[in-house]
């Protein structure tokens, strides 16, 4: 079965001469001292990060009292942060299983930076939750195991739902980010030199061979894992968005609220792609590798995801007039012109407005253009879940007015959170595969093959 | 100890063409090495498609049924946990734990099961069957006791189909 190769489509890697370049040329900078670029990030992402744990320390040790959150905003930067970090979590299993579902070849040079950027966004996300929490020495009890206490979690509980289905996802993430790079480990340790590195390498590798028998399993096995991703990426946001839908709160308690968000997530985890790939190609000049194309068709899903996020923004109001629902009515006009407006209006700026932009190939083409406007839609992404949770400020009765103002712990949290999620990136691309050697060399070799005309 | 004789190619097209040639010869393979999954490959190996998919399947229906069963149990039987006044064995509720559990279980046990059957396991000290296997060569190893064609034989096949080069190789089984 051979496949079908259009004309009009451009190559997805670019004047790639032999498979042995595409090792060479993945494998060799993870035995270089990296360069400036490296650590022009690295080194802010290190401060960031020790200011975030001291911060969590210290909030871990007074109690949620140093945050911002009250009576009225009993939800503040903690939850925004959770929804925001597991959105951005969703590209990479979107681009992993999704896209390989669909056959997209071109997914293959940034499936692993992508899934890459999921794990370290759930790990990021899976944090606010648990500090939320206060007393996080009783985590634990989120577990439904046999207690004295006799009593059992309630599984009616969207929370609870949220503890599946993230533990679920990250594992599940984790294994299919794992599995993908047994191979690539396996050319690591054949092509590093270095004893502890090699032994490492080995290790992780888990003896891979390239046989066969072997590669066919996993073949198999990757396209199974992929049905079972999609659904569970699809669900995972739908859950996070049940968290709010389930609350009788006007301006939450909507059945658009599962698509809305699975929609949002997917639109800013591909900026958060972009922006991340942006920075990689930077640091280790893979031009060859990571194409404008594939920039390209990253604009197209943006436009797509923006437009279906704009959408939904207007069903919310449309709802809220048709239903005639006073309440509900209320909490819409109080977005657009309330206290908090100024943030409704970022995010109408940043997530319907300027990703239409790239409308323009022009705009689409330029990766200058492409980093600005994939930070505005993180930028706008991050606001969209403020608002929401900012419904909370005017609650159904005058008595429950009140306003949230976040405190410097939690601004020193979430530049930590992202602190963290930096570190571990480039620390992973410093060390690990961080492009699929092997789905690459798969791209390679029909290029190669074209060329040759067999 | 045992001794292998190995093709070593540089494309995939001459690979599948010396697999298919070989096979025709009556020489049976032991295995075949790539760099990446050769398109075609287990066709022309005459491999069966992996089994691993049903694993996932029985694991998957398992998952679901315990999880639906547990909070069945805790929540009905266990302890009746009175909300509202509502039933407590609130299905849709249940539903999304019991998909999560399904997917967890069965990506767990068909990921499990793939190393296990694939005899790979955490080592420091691999025994690579080429340096070049993992990199830009395809690798044919032919074991010769297992075969009625003689050594010599077969290394010519695997010269006359292509092989950049053809060696023993020693292996610990």
């Amino acid at each position: 079965m051979s496949e079908y190769v259009s004309s009009v489509r451009q190559p997805l890697v670019k004047d790639v001469g032999s498979l042995g370049e595409v090792t060479e040329a993945i494998a060799n900078p993870l035995n270089r001292k990296p360069n400036i670029y490296w650590y022009a990030f690295f080194i802010p992402a290190v401060i960031a990060l020790i200011g975030g744990i001291a911060a969590t320390s210290y909030q871990i040790k007074t109690g949620i009292g140093t945050w911002g959150n009250n009576n009225s905003v009993g939800w503040g930067f903690a939850i925004v942060n959770f929804v925001f970090w597991v959105g951005i979590g969703h590209a990479g299993t979107f681009i992993s299983a999704v896209l390989l579902l669909f056959r997209q070849k071109w997914r293959n040079s940034i499936n692993r930076a992508a899934e890459t950027m999921t794990i370290f966004a759930v790990i990021c996300a899976g944090l606010f939750p648990v500090i939320h929490l206060g007393r996080i020495w009783f985590a634990y009890w989120l577990i439904p195991y046999p207690t004295g206490r006799h009593l059992w979690v309630n599984f009616n509980s969207p929370l609870l739902w949220d503890v599946f289905a993230i533990g679920t996802y990250f594992t599940v993430s984790l294994v299919f980010w794992y599995l993908g790079m047994v191979p690539d480990f396996g050319t690591l340790r054949d092509h590093t030199k270095t004893f502890i590195k090699k032994k490492i390498y080995a290790l992780l590798s888990m003896g891979w061979s390239g046989s066969a028998k072997h590669w066919s399993r996993h073949e198999a096995i990757s396209m199974v894992l992929a049905g079972l991703a999609t659904p569970l990426v699809l669900s995972v946001h739908s859950v996070v968005s049940a968290d709010f839908a389930t609350a009788n709160v006007p301006g939450w308690h909507t059945t658009i609220f599962p698509p809305y968000f699975v929609a949002g997530a997917i639109f800013s985890g591909f900026a958060m792609v972009l922006t991340l790939m942006i920075i990689v190609r930077k640091i280790y000049n893979f031009e060859k590798y990571i194409t404008l194309y594939h920039f390209e068709q990253m604009a197209k899903i943006i436009i797509l995801t923006g437009s279906l996020v704009g959408l939904a923004y207007t069903t919310e109001f449309f709802m809220a007039w048709y239903s005639q629902n006073p309440l509900e009515q209320s909490a819409f006009l109080n977005r657009v012109s309330g206290p908090y407006a100024w943030a409704y209006w970022i995010m109408v700026t940043c997530n319907v407005i300027t990703p239409q932009l790239f409308w323009f190939k022009k705009i689409r083409t330029s990766i200058p253009l492409i980093f600005i406007l994939s930070i505005f839609v993180n930028i706008g992404m991050w606001f969209e879940r403020f608002v929401i949770v900012m419904t909370l400020h005017r609650a159904q009765n005058p008595d429950g007015f009140g306003m949230y103002t976040p405190t410097g712990i939690e601004f020193t949290e979430f530049i930590g959170s992202f602190g963290l999620f930096l570190t571990l990136f480039l620390l992973f691309i410093r060390f690990g595969p961080y492009i699929a050697i092997s789905e690459v060399k798969d791209l390679t070799a029909k290029k190669l093959n074209e060329e040759k005309g067999v | 100890m045992k001794k292998l004789i190995l093709g070593v190619y540089d494309d995939e097209k001459t690979l599948i063409k010396a697999i298919k040639s070989i096979r025709g010869n009556e020489v049976k393979l032991r295995d075949v090495f790539s760099p990446y999954p050769v398109h075609g490959l287990d066709d022309a190996m005459g491999l069966k498609p992996s089994r691993l998919p049903i694993v996932a399947f029985i694991a998957g229906t398992i998952g679901a049924a315990s999880a639906l069963y547990f909070q069945y149990w805790t929540l009905v039987v266990d302890w009746a946990l009175n909300i509202g006044g509502k039933p407590g064995f609130a299905l849709p509720s249940f539903i999304i734990i019991t998909f999560e559990t399904m997917i967890l279980s069965a990506a767990l046990t068909m990921v499990g099961a793939f190393f296990v059957r694939s005899k790979l396991f955490p080592t420091f000290n691999t025994d690579v069957i080429h340096p070049r296997a993992t990199n830009d060569q395809f690798i044919i190893a032919i074991d010769p006791q297992k075969n009625s064609v003689e050594g010599d034989k077969i290394k010519t096949m695997l010269k006359d189909n292509g092989a950049s080069d053809v060696q023993d190789k020693e292996v610990a089984k």
